[in-house]
This record gives structure tokens, C-alpha cells and sequence, in this order.
């Protein structure tokens, strides 16, 4: 691609994603406006399950449903599913929370005005990571106690030479790729859906209005750039709630895994 | 092109995997509020409407059991008192037909004294009439002959009891006669 100062293409940067400062510039309180997306996104989340839940009738109107089709989602189809009800409900509020947070968070991506996911910055999915992490060691260590790093890292019923190459794998599996792997696909995901967008519509602007200068020709590509943009946008709401589900449910299946290793 | 792009931007490019101190602090704070929000508030309502829509249907369930319950025991009970009555309705045509038969007998009884009573006493009336006329008729038939025969014979039978002899005498002959024939 093409790059110039003046009334050129300007491709997207990964600077995209470090805007500057709009309050407490320097501090570690810094707000930028990614920040306040990531704000916004979560009061989305504050205002539509308070309304939602504040009076539930037994008979759901149209908005109640709709909240507790969420809330139900994750109750019964990844909680309660993998865990089963016991264990489902007590892990109930981590799960939610991650789902939603991720959810919304993707959503601004492709909200007009709004435009990146404050997902597509690597705090929230680390944070969220760590979390997960926490939360499958905790449940681990709860369930058995002592044992649980032994079973993790000594597999039952493996032949004793053949710690010295389970034993660094499992580790770095369980211990170190898990919460990376959780971090780095929300990450790229929202980082590469944001940087396509923004390619496929500054293209857009680009042909559509600066090129056609030179030959009108060039509008047609304006035209195809425009088409891209508006497919992938769609396809950007698929990838906001499959991540969500992903990361939700890839938290549950780790928890799951703590819980039930046996011996 | 990623290269092209970075070297694009002008000064040191950022990296986007070392996180900047403001990101982790504010993701924290919005994850931790986001949390107890859901567990504290949402997660407390949802469940607590699970709950009283579960009461509600199995109050229903059992409003509905009660209501056949009721209904079954109504049932029964006026299964019970229709055959209560019926029997009782039995019970009093039974006694109806035994009074009819018993009042039917005592009037035909009644009817038969009566009517041997009245018949017993009609005989009793007429054998005395006979046995009045028979005598009536006997002391008139024999003055009747003794004036015809007085008068026949030209003799006055002025003793009566000659007289009357003689009559009986005939009449016993004639009796006699008449039983003879028969």
C-alpha cells in the first residue's frame, strides 16, 4: 500500500490502538479513548441487567426474555452444563461476568461512532486470562487438596522415565499456554477485525474520493472495498460472540479439568 | 506489509503485547465491578425468579391435584347418596306394596264377614217370615176349609178343637202326600 502525506492512503497502524491521553495523561490512571469505550461497554452491561432483572415477573415480558435468554445461556448451556449444578452454580458469577465483559467489549468494534473493541488492547484479556487461571487452580487446589499439582504435573499412569518429558510438557500446557492462549486469541482476533475494517473503509474512502481524481475507474475498487467492509463487519459480529463463547467457555472447561482429575 | 505499516508510524512503535499500566488497572476495575455486579445483584434476582417460577408451577400442580381431590371425593359422595336413595326408595315401595297387600286382605276379609253377617241374617229373617206365614197360613187355610166345609156339609163344626184336629189331620195327610211324591 501506497503511503503518502498529503490526501494519500493512509493505511491503518497499530498506533490505532494507543490513542492519546484524554484525562490523568502520565498517570497509571491514564483514560484514553479506547479506555472510555471499554467504560461505555460496561455500563451497556450495567444498564440493560439492571432493567432487565430489576422487576422479573414469572410470566417474562419481551425484555425480561431477552435478559434471561442471555443469563440462561450461560447458566445452563456452559456452567451447569460442564460442571453440572453443584459446581455450575458456584462458578456461576466468574463465568457470566467473563462472558458478557468479553461480549460487549467486542461488540463496540463495530459500533458506528465507537469503531474498536477495547478488547483489541491487550489489558482485558490478560486480566480476564488471569483470571480464568486463578479461578482453575483455586477450584483444583479446593477439590484436592495436595494432589492437585502431583496429578497435574505427574500424570497417573505413566511410566516414572517418562516424567522427565510429561512432566515440563504438562506444565507449560496447563500452567503457562493456558492463560496465553486465552490472552493472545481474544487479542488478535479483535486487533485483526479491527485493522481490516479499518483498512477495507479508509480503502473505501480512499478510491471513492481521491483516486477518482485521477481516473473514475478507480471508484469501482471503491465499490468492491465498501462491499468487503460490510461483510466483514457482519463477520465481526460472529467472531464478537463466538470469542465470547470461546473464552467462556474455555474458562469452564479448565475449571472442569481441576475439578474431576481423579486418582 | 505489517512492515511497510510499522514503518509508517512515526517514533518507536508501540507493542501491543507489553500492557501499558492504565490498560491492566482499568480492565481490573471493570471486570471487579462487572463481577459483583452479576454475582451480587443479577445473578441473586435471576435466581430467585427461577425459584418462585418453579413454586409457582408446582402450586399450580398442586392447586390442580387438590381441585381433583375434591371433585373424586364430591363424586363418591353423591355415588354414596344416590344409592342411599335408591335403596331408600326400595325400601318404602317395599313397605307400600306390603300395606297395600295387607289393607287389600283385611278389606276383602272384612267384605266376606260382612257379607256371611248379612247373608246369615237374611236367612235368619226369612226363616222366620216362613216359619210366621207358615203358621198364619196353616190357622187361615183351616178356618177357610172348616167355613167351606161347613158350608159344604151343612153342619156347623162349632167345636174347635174337633175342629182344628181335623184340619192338622189333613194337613199332615197332604205332607205326607207331598213328600210321598217327591
Amino acid at each position: 500500500m501506497a503511503t503518502s502525506d498529503d490526501g494519500g492512503f493512509h493505511g491503518p497502524s497499530i498506533e490505532e490502538f494507543f490513542p492519546d491521553a484524554i484525562f490523568f495523561a502520565g498517570t497509571p490512571f491514564e483514560i484514553n479513548r479506547i479506555i472510555l469505550i471499554r467504560f461505555l461497554a460496561m455500563l451497556a452491561i450495567i444498564l440493560i441487567f439492571w432493567i432487565g432483572t430489576r422487576r422479573m415477573r414469572v410470566v417474562p415480558g419481551r425484555f425480561q426474555s431477552i435478559v434471561e435468554m442471555g443469563l440462561d445461556f450461560t447458566r445452563v448451556n456452559i456452567a451447569e452444563d460442564l460442571l453440572g449444578k453443584k459446581d455450575g452454580r458456584r462458578f456461576l458469577p466468574l463465568i457470566t461476568t467473563i462472558f458478557f465483559v468479553v461480549l460487549f467489549a467486542n461488540l463496540t468494534g463495530i459500533i458506528p461512532f465507537l469503531n474498536i473493541s477495547s478488547n483489541a488492547i491487550i489489558g482485558m484479556p490478560l486480566v480476564l486470562a488471569v483470571v480464568a487461571w486463578l479461578a482453575f487452580m483455586y477450584a483444583g487446589i479446593k477439590k484436592h487438596p495436595g494432589a492437585f499439582f502431583k496429578n497435574a504435573l505427574f500424570p497417573p499412569g505413566v511410566p516414572k522415565v517418562l516424567y522427565i518429558i510429561v512432566t515440563p510438557i504438562e506444565f507449560v500446557s496447563t500452567f503457562v499456554l493456558r492463560p496465553i492462549t486465552l490472552t493472545l486469541r481474544l487479542l488478535m482476533n479483535m486487533v485483526v477485525g479491527h485493522l481490516l475494517l479499518v483498512l477495507f473503509f479508509s480503502a473505501t474512502q480512499f478510491f471513492l474520493f481521491t483516486a477518482t481524481q485521477t481516473s473514475i475507474f478507480y471508484g469501482l475498487f471503491g465499490v468492491g472495498t465498501l462491499a468487503f467492509g460490510f461483510v466483514f463487519t457482519l463477520f465481526e459480529v460472529l467472531v464478537a460472540v463466538l470469542q465470547a463463547y470461546v473464552f467462556a467457555l474455555l474458562t469452564t472447561v479448565y475449571i472442569q479439568l481441576a475439578l474431576a482429575e481423579e486418582h | 506489509m505489517l512492515q511497510a505499516v510499522l514503518a509508517a508510524t512515526e517514533g518507536e512503535p508501540t507493542n501491543p503485547l507489553i500492557p501499558a499500566s492504565y490498560d491492566i488497572i482499568w480492565s481490573a476495575v471493570c471486570f471487579i465491578v462487572i463481577l459483583f455486579f452479576f454475582w451480587r445483584l443479577v445473578l441473586p434476582r435471576m435466581k430467585k425468579l427461577l425459584d418462585e417460577r418453579s413454586a409457582a408451577i408446582e402450586g399450580n400442580m398442586e392447586k390442580a391435584d387438590e381441585a381433583q381431590r375434591e371433585a373424586e371425593a364430591a363424586l363418591e359422595q353423591y355415588t354414596a347418596q344416590l344409592a342411599e336413595a335408591r335403596a331408600e326408595a326400595a325400601k318404602i315401595r317395599e313397605t307400600a306394596r306390603v300395606d297395600a297387600q295387607r289393607i287389600g286382605s283385611e278389606i276383602t276379609a272384612q267384605a266376606h264377614t260382612d257379607a256371611d253377617r248379612t247373608k246369615a241374617n237374611a236367612q235368619v229373617a226369612i226363616e222366620a217370615d216362613r216359619q210366621a206365614a207358615l203358621v198364619s197360613l196353616r190357622s187361615e187355610v183351616g178356618s177357610l176349609a172348616i167355613d167351606l166345609a161347613s158350608g159344604v156339609v151343612g153342619e156347623s163344626l162349632s167345636d174347635d178343637a174337633k175342629a182344628t184336629a181335623l184340619v192338622d189331620r189333613f194337613l199332615a195327610d197332604l205332607e205326607a202326600d207331598t213328600s210321598g211324591k217327591k
